[in-house]
């Protein structure tokens, strides 16, 4: 049934749905709301969930991986500085192969200090080794706080999956949602089997051993072998989403009047609604221009993305973050993509949206028609910023 | 005794394995046991016990951090050098200073 709803109550009606064992949580901006309407789940008896209210982000994710070694299904809420103080205890969680289901409400890092959307927080998390996964309206972040939870918890995957939804323009603006009944979405996510559960004393385990460099690297390699895992692991989920739902998300991105475009944006997140507009604009004037919005952050899908854009002549890759010292993160990726291949578009790199700053069709439609006659490219671009 | 000068009586838990080999996310499947690696070559202080000052209070066993007093029918019989890091505690914490700490390899060292 189709409900009106915020960003937040969608995730945090699929995390119902998910009913983890432990959730723990400290309050931030944006993410806060996830975090209450859990705790009134918890205390209206709808859910069997464990809530840890802790004294910090930090506290939380270390909450989280205690939880999850000794065997529950896990997950957690967060957003910016949250994030940045979890970011230690996040490798930690990767690297034991924990997967913790985390919702990042995405906004801007301190300094200064704003509370507004961007991507920066994502971008201090790109390298921890959690799957990354980029929702561009409030139903895409419900049912991919699904898929990522069941994907997450696949054999050869077990690694922390972060659901990104942008601060505020999904999180607190109010959109048309349709969730699955509980039953379907129970059934789709299933029972969660853990591996040598730390309560399970009849069958003692160590967690978190020390490594030296005989054995550190090695583990290393294993970690990198569960995050080559994921790709295909992410289609079988899409697809049996899709069987369990007749809900067809297909693919690492969204193709959006890409197949014959010649010049087309990359983004991810809310921004991807936004550049639908403007692309319906110019392709109603005649222009064959495209959208590329990513789904699948980490692991990037370099192959598919370089595919998919092997016949478009002009792509601007655009950042809600800043790289200091370096090209856009997702630009990096996507030039990275093009590496090996003979036939590549001309790339151009924007940042936009920093710190919240809004970004409207109108700006899009000219991103879209200054790349026509652009020359070689070289630097940042920037959007909507005052010169 | 073993010797437990660094780089001498140093054994590796299991024989080095392929990254293809390993438990998921570094687990020790059955747990770690002490057995298994002997950390004592870290220390540079070994605590010497004087059984004759000893009055059996049991102090220095709930306060080693390393669980390394060695007790028998609930009595205090040594020290585990294996795994003993040192770190003096037991001393410190010892009413009649029945413990002494000693250099490693210096002169005084009793066994
Ligand atoms: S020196 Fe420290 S580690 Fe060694 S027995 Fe005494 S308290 Fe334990
Ligand atoms: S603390 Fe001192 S007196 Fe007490 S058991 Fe240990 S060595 Fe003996």
């Amino acid at each position: 049934m189709r409900k009106v709803m915020t960003g937040h109550k969608a995730v945090a009606e699929a995390m119902r749905q998910i009913e983890p064992n432990v959730m723990a949580v400290y309050p931030i901006t944006p993410q806060s709301e996830i975090a209450e309407y859990y705790a009134e789940y918890v205390h209206n008896g709808k859910v069997k969930t464990e809530l840890v209210p802790v004294e910090s982000e930090h506290s939380a994710m270390s909450a989280c991986v205690g939880a999850a070694a000794a065997g529950g299904r896990v997950m957690t809420a967060t957003a910016s500085q949250g994030l940045a103080l979890m970011v230690e205890i996040l490798y930690i969680a990767a690297s034991m192969r924990l997967p913790i289901g985390m919702a990042l409400a995405n906004r801007a890092l301190s300094g200064p200090i704003n509370i507004h959307c961007d991507h920066s927080d994502a971008y201090l998390a790109r390298d921890c080794g959690a799957i990354q996964v980029f929702a561009e309206s409030a139903q895409e972040a419900y049912d991919y706080t699904l898929l990522a939870q069941r994907l997450a918890e696949r054999d050869q995957v077990r690694l922390p999956a972060i659901v990104n939804l942008d601060g505020f323009t999904l999180t607190h603006s109010v959109q048309v949602v349709e969730p699955l009944d509980d039953e379907r979405a129970k059934k789709f996510v299933g029972e969660y089997t853990p591996v040598y559960p730390l309560l399970d004393v009849e069958n003692p385990s160590t967690w978190g051993p020390f490594a030296m460099p005989d054995y550190y690297f090695e583990l290393k390699r294993a970690q990198v072998a569960a995050m080559e895992a994921v790709p295909e692991a992410f289609l079988e989920v899409q697809k049996e989403y899709e069987q369990a739902t007749g809900r067809a998300y297909r693919g690492f991105f969204e193709g959006y009047r890409l197949e014959d475009a010649d010049r087309v944006l990359v983004v991810m997140g809310s921004t991807g609604g936004t550049a639908k507009v403007a692309v319906d604009e110019l392709r109603a004037a005649g222009e064959k221009v495209g959208l590329l919005k990513v789904w699948l952050y980490r692991p990037f899908p370099y192959a598919a993305i370089a595919d998919a854009l092997a016949h478009v002549k002009q792509v601007a890759v655009l950042d809600r973050a800043v790289s200091f010292g370096a090209y856009g993160a997702l630009y990096s990726d996507v030039a990275t993509a093009f590496m090996h291949r003979e036939r590549r578009p001309r790339l151009a790199n924007y940042i936009y949206g920093l710190g919240g700053r809004d970004t409207t069709p109108e700006h899009l439609t000219r991103v879209l028609s200054e790349m026509k006659d652009a020359g070689p490219d070289e630097g940042l671009r920037y959007i909507g910023l005052r010169e | 005794m073993a010797d437990t000068r660094p780089g001498k009586g140093y054994k590796l838990a299991v024989e080095l394995k392929s990254w293809k080999e390993l438990p998921i996310g570094g687990v020790v499947p059955g747990g770690a046991k002490p057995d298994m690696n002997k950390t004592g070559s870290w220390r540079s202080l070994r605590p010497i016990w004087n059984e004759e000052k000893c009055i059996q209070c049991l102090q220095c066993w709930m306060h080693c951090p390393d669980d390394s007093i060695e007790i028998k029918d609930q009595k205090m019989t040594g020290v585990d050098y294996d795994h003993c890091k040192g770190c003096g505690v037991c001393a410190g914490i010892c009413p009649v200073a029945a413990i002494d700490m000693v250099p490693e390899g210096g002169d005084k060292c009793a066994r």
